[in-house]
């Protein structure tokens, strides 16, 4: 370790496939995010609809992929779906398919208690303007609760980009697995592992930055 | 005295668990009236409003609005629940300014005011705003229709919501202790609203403890008391010739007020 020589070289031959790896990762986490959204919409819908038969499933799905590891549950859809013939998915979709549901367990908590802490004045205010059932939802109850869980969506996406270096794993060639694929070629292990964690750090800060401001425009609550 | 009233409760009871809150009230509101109810907290006052409105279902007697029965049907001599849509419909009818306010937090001030013109009344997004800016114009807050609540004092978001309610052209209109949230310094610009509304015609039903606006602008008073009607009548029966102990008592408290003026 003591004698060992940086070579940059590596990383300035190897940056278009870093960079576009980078960019399949984020693309992974937010497609992701966004289907794990709607579903976690839906889950936190069932689990406030005081329905047993609703909120029931939708609470055993959620303790289940909290309490699952993610590799595992990237193996099991991707290895597990094609022993019952589901065939169609390719290990991008797969996997895209296997963070979505994760992320929908999680984005259904979040959404829950989003939904839990809305004040009832503002939907009985919105009754008293005679709005139908949905379109309380739609033009007040969704509005406020999207303003006051955006933290927690902002850091869900980073959470989620982070993951997507598991998807590795199935090798899709995103950030982790490329620069493991270099290394092995290259054997300049310092240099690609250094450039790469710098890649997720800057990455992860550039989004925080970014959905903070989001996070200021959208403060005109309380 | 002629025509029937817009408003009409007979024997309205509400019980929350073993607790019965409204023990049979009997009530009037004429088209144009000013109807206050006043009485200690507890005596009923709100949870009635509440119920004129749907925000709580009563359990027994009725509430007919121009005739029509609130929150139910009649089908073949029995009682059906309306259902939500149908409640709604009713509810556009009557609007409601509440304690807190209660503005959409996410909209500004116009936008809480379009909403319900845009949605529930259909009209375009242009003639809504501009009904609202009137109304806004007329509140006196023409300049601040673009500020979000947050950036409202209480009584400017309190003239914004009396402004939410009006722009619908309800049939009747509920005030519940719409003073009672705000700095003192802050209570004369909403009654004055208010004073404006009574005299344009606006017909409503006010729950207050401000007694001089109280007498001064409603038509008929009523004093609740543990969930009855005990007294009732113009200001001057009611506030000069009160027939219990416990009217004298509760009027007893803002004695101050009156000899003040």
């Amino acid at each position: 370790m003591i004698d060992y020589h940086f070579d940059w070289g590596v990383i300035s031959r190897n940056a278009d496939n870093l960079v576009n790896a980078l960019l399949l990762g984020l693309g992974l986490a937010v497609v992701s995010l966004v289907i794990g959204c709607v579903i976690g919409l839906v889950a936190a819908y069932a689990r406030v609809s005081g329905r047993l038969w609703l909120s029931a499933p939708v609470r055993a799905y959620v303790e289940f992929i909290r309490c699952t590891p993610l590799l595992l549950l990237i193996f099991f859809v991707y290895f597990g779906l094609p022993e019952f013939d589901i065939t169609y998915l390719d290990k991008t979709e797969s996997f895209i398919l296997t963070l979505s549901l994760y992320a929908g367990a999680y984005m259904s908590e979040v959404f829950r208690a989003g939904l839990a802490s809305i004040p009832k004045q503002y939907v009985e205010a919105a009754k008293a303007i005679g709005l139908r059932p949905w379109q309380r939802q739609r033009y007040v109850v969704l509005p406020v609760m999207f303003r006051i869980t955006l933290p927690s969506v902002s850091n869900n996406l980073i959470s989620l980009f982070k993951d997507t270096s598991l998807a590795a794993a199935i090798a899709i060639p995103e950030l982790t697995f490329t620069a493991r694929q270099i290394n092995a070629n290259t054997f300049r292990v310092m240099e690609v592992w250094l450039t790469a964690s710098a890649m997720y750090l800057v990455t992860c800060y550039i989004i925080a930055t970014l959905l903070r401001l989001i996070e200021r425009r959208y403060a005109s609550i309380r | 005295m002629s025509k029937p009233p817009l408003l009409q409760a007979r024997g309205v009871r509400k019980s929350f668990g073993n607790t019965e809150v409204l023990k049979g009230i009997d009530l009037e509101v004429r088209q144009g009236q000013v109807v206050s109810l006043i009485g200690a907290s507890g005596s009923g006052k709100t949870t009635f409003l509440r119920c004129v409105n749907l925000l709580e279902e009563h359990n027994g007697g009725e509430i007919l609005l121009d005739g029509d029965p609130i929150g139910y049907r009649m089908e073949g001599g029995r009682r059906r629940r309306l259902s939500e849509a149908r409640v709604s419909a009713q509810r556009a009818r009557i609007g409601m300014v509440f304690q807190q306010f209660n503005l959409f937090p996410h909209l500004t001030a116009e936008e809480n005011v379009m909403l319900g013109l845009t949605k529930v009344l259909g009209k375009s997004k242009a003639e809504a705003r501009e009904i609202a800016s009137g109304w806004l114009a007329r509140v006196g807050l023409a300049e601040r229709r673009g500020h979000y609540p947050y950036q409202l004092s209480g009584g400017q978001q309190q003239r914004v919501a009396m402004a939410r309610a009006v722009a619908m052209e309800p049939r009747l209109l509920l005030f519940d202790e719409v003073t009672s949230a705000l700095d003192p310094e802050l209570v004369a610009e909403v009654l004055g609203v208010m004073q404006d509304l009574a005299a344009s015609g606006q017909t409503m039903l006010v729950v207050s403890h401000e007694m001089l606006f109280v007498r001064e602008v409603s038509h008929h008073v009523v004093f609740m008391d543990q969930g009855r009607v005990a007294q009732e009548g113009t200001p001057a029966e009611v506030f000069e010739n009160p027939e219990s102990e416990r009217l004298r008592s509760f009027l007893g408290r803002f004695h101050g007020i009156f000899r003040q003026q």
